[in-house]
């Protein structure tokens, strides 16, 4: 970071490169007078045209390609998609084939969250450059939580044939689903797992987080019977019900004035938060019962549902809930009578919306009268919540502006890196120049 | 094999599993220094590297991490011992960069699909690129991006690479241990049908009609498309010597497949890398080209084709009476 002093009290902070966020951004911050005129997130991510790619394609190669635009969450790029071909074309999934892409996510949700929370964002809060820093200190922490990252790979493995870019997705169901014999092996480290999750809980509420009080719209997928990853309707805390392929009759990519960056914002304009926090909001009665017990033991939904930087507890409290229900469909599952029914493809649109890790993803293909896609839309959790992360960081910056540069920029990061912004899954982000004086 | 180390100009030869400061690593002090950087991707080759997990402690006894933006807030300029680079050369500042790069690293390994074949988003390679620009941007004249995505060996030489999308773990412990001990990695070009039969695992391809590219795809991800029931879709890219017009010409003569499915199929994670690049190319272009008005034409053909259980195809399998519906009206 820089901070260029042009004239008095007026200052530019830019992070050059974030680190330790998935891809690569930046953030322009200018300051005068103790006002901050302008906050922008700039996000670094070469075009790599998936809404073309995946035109004139089939909805099973459509799952295959649209898996690179993240791989960190994969799963979620294939949950979406497959939903959305599902939904148009009717095709109804054996109960088991549905239960096993609930674990497919938890996985993701377990080797993602796992990963935020002890490789990227526990150095933040106890001063470290990295994990291979922290762990220099406190080696069994980050022991822990690469225990955890790899029981949610393990998982993604089993089903999908490897972690990043699992191959068994097909609409209908899966190319292969395993035999019971096949997710044995997973028992002993989810159970062990789900002891390190509770001491994650543990460790991470007793952080110290900066003081950030806010309330800003949240919005995730509800569902009355579990917790979202697949199903429920999008909902917000100010009154939003829809069904998931409707995301856009309340929802809107704008494009940023003066950029070429597409964020959502609500019909009329306004920014809104997805993700872990919002999730615990929205969905705290559907948790799995091991972490709700948790998160009232904590005491904290308030303060994740207010202050940003507890978001690491939410992520803790959702890797107990996916661990937990992880073990409980290892238990009770028999192989599906159909791991893939029959279907034929309709012309229409697909559109659905499942949580990924880092929140809603909303994917939307105009099929056409051959099975084929003829035009996409594929709204990301980072596009979702740029908005959000630009609005708190105006409201942020006035207490650290007076703080040395250094710190400064390091609690600027900080902030930003709660959000875990996936760089990658912005699809159609770009580099915006910096504006200034 | 030595000869191709050093990969000029355009040969997108690919393999360069040797090279002469393969001894960079050499045991002892200090350690080597490694850095991880990024053009077009997914990043899911360089998690692999923090996918190691146990190993990842390990290694960092072996290796000085001095510069990998997604796992360390510490950065350093080069130079470096090991550079990782993933992903493909998409925009005008990505040839820039790639120069620069190669001056300060002694070993330089591509990492992935996307870096040693242009990946995904070298289909485009095939298209109207402006047409692209214009559908996913509304003011397309901002975006930087190059009308081709290209793999780094056709930039600068390239000393090791790993193939994959992603890469496969085993091939980069593989790699690593083979730099620190100073010796040569073994990597080997085999197709993945070899893989299949040293796991016992039953022909997709003979057994089921599924269309498989695995005789002309390198192994290393230990032919986890067919143990899952599924056929391979190439994505370590084509082995040395593969056959791709004869596989084509089997697929369209024994499936019943069309030219334009047979080209689909190599249209893939890899599809820039030859032979699949000219396969894919004689097989009439990639259809989302067709579609932005690109180098492909139209293709005849009934879609979806009659008959056939092969995957790719866009029905599966006759249908069976529904079981009771799930409430998946969303709730
Ligand atoms: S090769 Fe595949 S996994 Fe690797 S960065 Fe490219 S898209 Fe991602
Ligand atoms: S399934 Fe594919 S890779 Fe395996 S033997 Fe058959 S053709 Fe080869
Ligand atoms: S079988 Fe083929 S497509 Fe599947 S992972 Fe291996 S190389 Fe990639």
């Amino acid at each position: 970071m820089t901070a260029a002093e042009s004239g008095t009290r007026e200052k530019i902070y830019e992070v050059d490169e974030l680190t330790r966020v998935e891809g690569e951004g930046s953030l322009v911050l200018h300051v005068r007078k103790g006002k901050v005129l302008e906050a922008r997130l700039r996000i670094f991510e070469a075009p790599r045209y998936f809404e073309q790619i995946v035109v004139e394609r089939t909805p099973d190669e459509v799952i295959d390609i649209v898996a690179r635009i993240c791989g960190i969450c994969p799963v979620a790029y294939q949950m979406s998609a497959v939903h959305a071909f599902e939904d148009l074309f009717g095709v109804k999934v054996d109960p088991e084939v549905r239960a096993l892409r609930r674990l497919l996510y938890c996985g993701e949700w377990i080797e993602s969250h796992a990963l935020h929370i002890y490789l990227l964002h526990l150095p933040d809060f106890l001063g470290y450059d990295s994990a291979i820093a922290l762990a220099h200190d406190d080696r069994p922490a980050v022991e822990r939580g690469l225990r955890m990252k790899k029981i949610g790979n393990r998982i993604l493995e089993i089903l999908g044939g490897r972690p990043i870019h699992p191959v068994s997705v097909r609409v209908g169901g899966f190319s292969r689903a395993p035999r019971r014999a096949d997710l044995e092996p997973l028992r002993a480290p989810l159970a062990a797992a789900l002891e390190d999750a509770k001491e994650t809980v543990k460790l991470v509420a007793g952080l110290t987080a900066p003081e950030f009080e806010r309330e800003p719209r949240m919005v995730a997928l509800h569902h009355p019977k579990e917790y979202p990853y697949n199903h429920g309707h999008i909902q917000s805390t100010d009154g939003v019900d829809l069904r998931p392929s409707d995301w856009d009759r309340a929802f809107r990519e704008v494009q940023v004035e003066g950029s070429m960056a597409l964020h959502a914002r609500t019909k009329d304009g306004a920014t809104y938060l997805l993700g872990p926090a919002s999730r615990i909001t929205l969905d705290a009665e559907q948790l799995h019962p091991i972490a709700r017990e948790l998160l009232a033991e904590t005491g904290m939904a308030d303060a994740i549902r207010t202050n940003i930087y507890w978001s690491v507890l939410a992520r803790a409290i959702e890797l107990t809930h996916a661990i937990a229900e992880a073990i409980d469909i290892v238990d009770g599952y028999r192989p599906p009578i159909e791991s893939r029914v029959a279907w034929t493809p309709k012309s229409g649109v697909a559109a659905w919306s499942t949580e990924a890790p880092r929140g809603l993803l909303f994917h939307r293909y105009e099929i056409d009268g051959r099975g084929r896609v003829s035009a996409a839309q594929i709204v990301p959790p980072t596009s979702q919540n740029q908005g959000a992360i630009e609005d708190d960081l105006r409201r942020f910056a006035p207490r650290i502006i007076d703080l040395p540069d250094d710190e400064a920029t390091l609690r600027l990061e900080q902030l930003i890196r709660s959000y875990d912004p996936c760089i990658s899954c912005a699809t159609h982000f770009l580099d915006v120049r910096i504006l200034r004086d | 094999m030595a000869a191709m180390a050093h990969p000029t100009e355009h040969g997108h030869g690919g393999h360069a599993h040797s090279n002469e400061h393969g001894h960079a690593a050499r045991g002892g002090t200090p350690r080597p220094r490694v850095a991880v950087v990024k053009f077009a991707s997914c990043d899911g080759c360089q998690l692999t590297i923090l996918d190691l997990e146990d190993l990842l402690l390990e290694l960092s006894e072996h290796f000085e991490i001095v510069d990998f933006p997604e796992a360390s807030s510490a950065r350093s300029n080069g130079p470096y011992d090991v550079l990782f680079v993933e992903g493909s050369v998409s925009t005008p500042d990505h040839l820039r960069r790639i120069g620069e790069l190669r001056k300060q690293a002694r070993v330089l390994v591509t990492i992935g699909a996307c870096a040693t074949s242009g990946g995904i988003q070298a289909l485009r390679n095939w298209a109207d690129h402006d047409a692209y620009r214009a559908a996913v941007y509304p003011t397309p004249e901002f975006v930087e991006s190059l009308a081709r995505a290209t793999p780094i060996a056709e930039h600068v030489p390239v000393d090791f690479e790993l193939r994959g999308c992603p890469i496969s773990p085993d091939q980069l412990v593989e790699l690593l241990t083979a730099l620190v001990t100073g010796r040569r990695p073994q990597l080997r070009d085999e197709a993945v049908c070899m893989e299949c039969k040293r796991r016992g695992v039953v022909c997709v391809m003979s057994a089921q009609g599924i269309a498989c590219l695995g005789q002309v795809t390198q192994t290393g991800c230990g032919a986890i498309c067919p143990r899952m029931g599924r056929g391979c879709y190439g994505c370590f890219g084509p082995r040395e010597q593969a056959n791709a017009a004869g596989l084509a010409r089997y697929l369209q003569a024994s499936g019943e497949r069309s030219a334009e499915e047979v080209g689909q199929l190599f249209a893939g994670f890899t599809a820039y890398s030859e032979p699949f690049r000219s396969t894919i190319t004689d097989l009439g272009g990639t259809r989302g080209a067709r579609r932005t008005g690109g180098a492909g034409h139209v293709a005849g053909g009934a879609y979806p084709p009659p008959g056939g259980a092969a995957t790719g195809r866009a029905s599966y399998l006759p249908g069976r009476p529904r079981m009771e519906g799930i409430d998946d009206d969303g709730r």
